[in-house]
């Protein structure tokens, strides 16, 4: 599909991902992708802003974060599993490593408005501290639906000086939010930085926010192996859009030996029409300016997807792991919402953790599908639960 | 509808630019299948009556990236209804003869089709070009070699952030014509028309041997005059897509003549 391009400055993994990812977005865009790109790869060569960012993860967010020991978990696996607890982060989820570094990014580029999108809330709360932390202006866009079922987000994100921006199109939910988050950056793209907030969009975004979320993995490998002397046999991780897993995955890509599960949200049913798993029954498409599996109909329009998490409810996913499943090296699965809820019980009580409804998806995955004894697993566990109890509750 | 020549690509869509007798060929945007399939070809039909020297046809697309809230509206609506891609060649089919029709389509919608096989769709039907908002140069390899093989061009779209360089690769290459999107933004009414307009236009001339229209925040007949002044198309949605939601064929063909009378 593409032209050789003289311009590009980076190399084939930045901006394409095999027949995947690219920049499918107004010209108006086109620009400002080119100087975010020229921006991240400055950034991230430069030993002061790794300190900078560094030093705000460590003191600011509490990195790094534990690789706990799962015992009575463990017990119910056969295998050894390990938690790694993004949940203990500031604001609650692994969402803030992005925010800041996209925040500090962002003051780099001399631009003082900050625009995010938000489904559940959870990356509008990451993006809106990381603004106050840094003096910016911030603006969410936050369908009206999500608005409504996750309330006490919108109080947060008011209080730490958010503007919140209901939007009214589609269905009123994450995917209508990027949109206008988009659209937003189309017109006041020359004052304004677009903090996106999962590993989607057009490039550079993905491997931008891959890069600044495969913290989580690389402080696993280390972990891992100081705790117990080896790699894991598998990682597993739930996928959205797909920024934990991304993070988690990339460290141990080269590692032919662990294997790498990506578990996504089967909703109602990979049957039922209603789910969020573009990966694993999804088709190739472009939804917000990538090339990547995409739920699609037969004539290319996006359907919406369900999921009772809202961080998984998104109709698209980010374009490296649809390469990464074309590879063959992720193996990506679903999970529908009752087993999600039930592994989010379980995990109540078996180890005094509230889980965020989305890494519940993995870990229910790994409940039906226990590994060898002796084995060891290691799970991303991406958020805390506080924003889920009422929809817990309800069922 | 016979397929043009290969080799002759942009002929019909020259043909609009040199033949129009006015000092800038007029272009109105509709949405294909709003407010419904026939009245779609009754407003097209209205339009080219009324004065259009070429019409540019929307494909209803569910996620519209470049288009402000009453494009996007129509297109949902549209959507909802079940209008499909097919639907919107059959219009353009339809009317095709009369006047020559550029179908302005999301790149989902081609590429699910195939980058080969939807302008063959479009020829099929009668289409004079083809305008894909979302994909910018590095990705239209492929289907612009597609639109040359079948002889319609694939038109592009400069913005005013496009820098120097680029704007140079996109006029050395341009077929049909260039559109010039004439401000950092989304489709849509606006009051005024930008100040940097005059010097936005003239770095695209500079670029190009190509025709140059200029679209987006273009409403009004003072507007669109203004404009005519300095380009060699005006491409007015906006208000076009809101006339046939609210009056129908009868306010498009009123307000494209009002449009085509201010460029005479």
């Amino acid at each position: 599909m593409r032209a050789p391009d003289p311009g590009a400055a980076a190399p084939a993994r930045e901006r394409e991902f095999g027949p995947y990812g690219g920049r499918f977005v107004p010209e108006t865009l086109i620009p400002a992708l080119d100087e975010l790109e020229r921006a991240w790869l400055a950034a991230r060569a430069d030993s002061a802003f790794g300190e900078e960012l560094g030093a705000l993860l460590a003191d600011y967010a509490g990195r790094p974060t534990p690789l706990y020991r799962a015992a009575r978990l463990s017990e119910e696996c056969s295998s050894t599993v390990y938690l790694k607890r993004e949940d203990l982060l500031h604001t609650g989820a692994h969402k803030i490593n992005n925010a800041l570094g996209q925040a500090l990014l962002a003051v780099r580029m001399g631009k003082r408005r900050v625009i995010a999108e938000t489904g559940a809330g959870q990356h509008g709360v990451a993006t809106a501290t990381a603004c106050a932390l840094l003096g910016l202006e911030c603006v969410v866009y936050m369908g009206s639906e999500d608005m409504r079922r996750q309330r006490p987000n919108v109080e947060r994100m008011g209080l730490l000086g958010a503007e919140v921006t209901p939007v009214e199109a589609g269905a009123r939910t994450l995917k209508e939010a990027v949109s206008a988050a988009i659209r937003d950056w189309v017109a006041n793209v020359e004052s304004t930085h677009y903090i996106i907030g999962s590993a989607v969009g057009p490039a550079p975004y993905p491997g931008l926010v891959r890069d600044l979320q495969r913290v989580i993995g690389d402080e696993m490998r280390r972990q891992i192996r100081a705790v117990e002397g080896r790699l894991p046999d598998r990682v597993i991780a739930c996928v959205g859009g797909g920024s934990n897993a991304i993070g988690a995955f990339v460290p141990f890509v080269a590692d032919p030996d662990v294997e790498l599960v990506g578990v996504e949200a089967a909703g109602e049913g990979l049957g039922s029409g209603r789910h969020s798993a573009p990966l694993t029954i999804g088709a190739r498409g472009v939804l917000h300016g990538a090339m990547s599996a995409v739920l699609q109909d037969e004539y290319g329009q996006v359907l919406e997807a369900h999921s009772i998490s809202a961080g998984l409810d998104y109709p698209g996913s980010g374009p490296e792991h649809a390469w990464l499943r074309d590879e063959g090296r992720v193996r990506y699965v679903a999970v529908p919402d009752e087993d999600a809820i039930a592994a989010f019980r379980r995990l109540c009580r078996l180890e005094g953790i509230i889980p965020a409804l989305e890494p519940c998806h993995a870990l229910a995955w790994l409940l039906a599908n226990t590994g060898q004894r002796g084995g060891l697993d290691v799970l991303v566990l991406s958020g805390r639960g506080d924003k889920d109890l009422a929809e817990v509750l309800s069922r | 509808m016979s397929a043009p020549e290969a080799g002759a690509d942009g002929d019909r869509v020259a043909r609009a630019f040199g033949g129009h007798g006015r000092r800038a060929a007029l272009m109105p945007y509709l949405m294909g299948g709003y407010p419904d399939i026939p009245a779609s070809r009754a407003c097209l039909e209205a339009a080219a009556a009324a004065g259009a020297d070429l019409v540019e046809l929307g494909v209803p697309f569910s996620d519209p990236l470049a288009d402000g809230p009453v494009i996007h509206a129509a297109g949902t609506e549209a959507l909802a209804a079940g209008v499909t891609p097919d639907d919107v060649l059959a219009v353009c089919e339809s009317v095709a003869d009369r006047v020559p029709v550029v179908l302005m389509v999301y790149a989902n919608v081609v590429l699910n089709a195939g980058a080969e096989e939807y302008p063959r769709r479009a020829v099929a039907a009668g289409a004079a070009g083809l305008i894909v908002p979302d994909l910018p140069r590095e990705e239209a390899g492929e289907l612009a070699e597609a639109c040359r093989a079948v002889g319609i061009p694939l038109v592009p779209l400069v913005a005013p952030t496009t820098p120097a360089a680029r704007m140079a690769e996109i006029g050395r290459d341009a077929r049909g014509f260039v559109y010039a999107v004439s401000l950092t933004g989304t489709t849509g009414e606006r009051r005024e028309l930008p100040p940097e307009l005059h010097s936005m236009v003239d770095r695209v001339r500079a670029a190009t041997s190509a025709p140059v229209a200029v679209g987006f925040g273009i409403s009004t007949p003072a507007q669109a005059s203004a404009v005519a002044d300095l380009a060699d198309g005006v491409i007015v949605g906006t208000r076009v897509v809101r006339a046939a939601g609210e009056g129908g064929a009868a306010a498009v063909g009123g307000l494209v003549a009002e449009l085509a009378a201010a460029l005479a």
